[in-house]
């Protein structure tokens, strides 16, 4: 198997602050693997160390031990990131470009040929259908618009990876849709993803392989139908709640 | 390269977006003229006072310029998350921090150039003569000095969090490098141990931001230094914005930045 990314004993910890508290674990000795061509759900409650999973992956915070590797090379390295796209939760760009511009920039930044970053542009400007206003400054998009640019730069360098932290989340129902279009079509086109969600409808819809983290550890991974009957549950929310112990309460 | 040129030409467009460098040039362009279309007591020599004027204003404007331009870098790529998405991409910190300081350095060179221009326009109308080499060679020391000012600015947005901490901070030090910096000598004479020690090792560790300031021999005509002087004052600016930027560089490349 063709490992894309390869996360082992990964361990992060937040050091405590001046007051002497202890240091925060977030995660405890992770261990990931995700194979191309795979759609890979990363799901987790909040606080579970997705983000700092996601943060390690792309250089953002150094692991504390262990290691993690892009396409076999040590996330350390920038030229790990040469071959992934990478959609943050928040989107924003810088305001005072416009979304062709901010294209362009991003596509210097992975090398790209003048032509390829034309035909890139005009290509994802349509996917996202952001022609009428690919020329106007990115401070008028509406939060919306602002989603798919981040959509668009995350497919700017055609990556075999692609990193979603919670791509749907704060988008109107046509905007999920259209995400998970663009996923499903990258999956047919033998690229990989892996994202993170809350949305357990959308994971179970998409995704081939999921892992449940919960504080700091992997408590589960593997394809969603064997985790449900795995976990004797109905669907993926409850093999999820079931993992979390969450436990419901009578309304009084 | 074209990652760092990348990133310097989103800081020289995010300069001529913004509003500062106009309003800027408009009132040294007002208060310039003002002083140019008054003469007091028919004094021939009024230019001298209005070329005065007017490089003092160049260089308030051009420290501002390049002092807010850089100050906000990091901590404003950090606060609008725009730093998450620019190093997802195969750029390393340091590539960010060189692309940084080009894009500020060049950005306030092209607000000097424009100021230059506007100040031998100036001249023109009264002085027959312009003394193109002086004002070429001001121009370059004065942007050789701008090297160290965003250099040192640059660190400042690594280790302050806030643009406004950073401004204040940059402003305070570097017009106080310029006031008191080359009097530190002599200010350390009269001290006593161990203020004298200390004085001395800041005098000596301080860029001296002075020596490239020529004002007053471009504004009474007297001869600049030769051109392998200013060569030497390269060097040295080269050197200290070398030494500036490697901080900044070690400071930035191990942050944790979380999302």
């Amino acid at each position: 198997m063709n490992e894309i990314l390869q996360v082992e004993n990964l361990r992060v910890e937040y050091p405590g602050g001046r007051l002497r508290q202890p240091a925060k674990i977030a995660l405890h000795g992770l261990n990931l693997q995700v194979t191309q061509g795979e759609v890979f759900g990363f799901l987790g409650p909040n606080g579970a160390g997705k983000t700092t999973t996601m943060n390690v992956l792309l250089g953002f915070i150094p692991p504390t031990s262990g290691s993690a590797a892009l396409f076999g090379i040590d996330v350390r390295q920038p030229i790990a990131r040469q071959r992934i796209g990478y959609l943050p939760e928040l989107t924003y760009y810088y305001k005072f470009l416009t979304a062709e511009e901010l294209l362009r920039f991003y596509a210097k930044l992975f090398g790209l040929s003048r032509a390829e970053t034309d035909l890139r542009i005009k290509k994802l400007m349509a996917l996202v259908e952001l022609e009428h206003a690919a020329s106007r400054p990115i401070k008028s998009y509406s939060k919306g618009m602002r989603q798919r640019v981040g959509l668009a730069q995350a497919l700017i360098n055609n990556p075999d990876l692609l990193i979603l932290d919670e791509p749907t989340s704060g988008l109107d129902p046509l905007g999920r849709m259209k995400v998970r279009e663009i996923i499903q079509r990258l999956k047919d086109e033998g690229k990989t993803v892996f994202f993170s969600s809350h949305e357990m409808g959308e994971v179970e819809t998409v995704c081939d392989h999921v892992a449940i983290l919960h504080q700091g550890e992997l408590k589960a991974a593997g394809v969603v139908a064997d985790l449900v009957t795995q976990y004797r549950a109905d669907n993926l929310e409850q093999v999820f709640l079931k993992i979390v112990g969450y436990q419901p309460q009578e309304v009084a | 390269m074209s990652r760092i040129w990348a990133v310097a030409t989103v800081v020289i467009k995010e300069l001529y977006r913004r509003k500062d460098f106009y309003v800027l040039f408009v009132l040294t362009a007002l208060l310039t003229l003002g002083a140019l279309s008054v003469n007091f007591f028919d004094d021939p020599k009024i230019i001298r006072y209005v070329k005065d004027i007017c490089l003092l204003l160049i260089w308030l404007s051009t420290l501002i310029i390049a002092i807010v331009t850089t100050a906000r870098q990091i901590p404003a790529e950090k606060e609008d998350r725009t730093i998450f998405p620019l190093l997802a991409k195969p750029v390393s910190r340091g590539q960010v921090i060189a692309g940084k300081f080009l894009g500020c350095w060049l950005a306030s060179g092209l607000a000097l150039l424009v100021f230059y221009i506007f100040f031998v326009a100036v001249t023109g109308l009264r002085e027959p003569h312009l003394m193109w080499g002086a004002y070429l060679k001001s121009m370059f020391l004065h942007w050789m000095m701008l090297a160290m000012v965003v250099g040192l600015t640059l660190l400042g947005s690594v280790i302050f969090t806030a643009v406004s901490a950073n401004v204040t901070i940059c402003l305070i030090a570097i017009f106080g490098i310029l006031v008191v910096g080359e009097h530190l000598a002599k200010i350390a004479v009269r001290q006593a141990e161990p203020v004298r020690t200390i004085t001395y090792t800041l005098f000596y560790c301080l860029p001296h931001l002075e020596l490239f300031d020529v004002r007053a021999q471009v504004v009474n005509n007297q001869p600049l230094p030769g051109w392998l002087d200013c060569g030497l004052a390269s060097l040295y600016a080269a050197a200290y914005t070398g030494v500036l930027l490697y901080a900044a560089w070690l400071l930035f490349r191990r942050r944790s930045l979380s999302t």
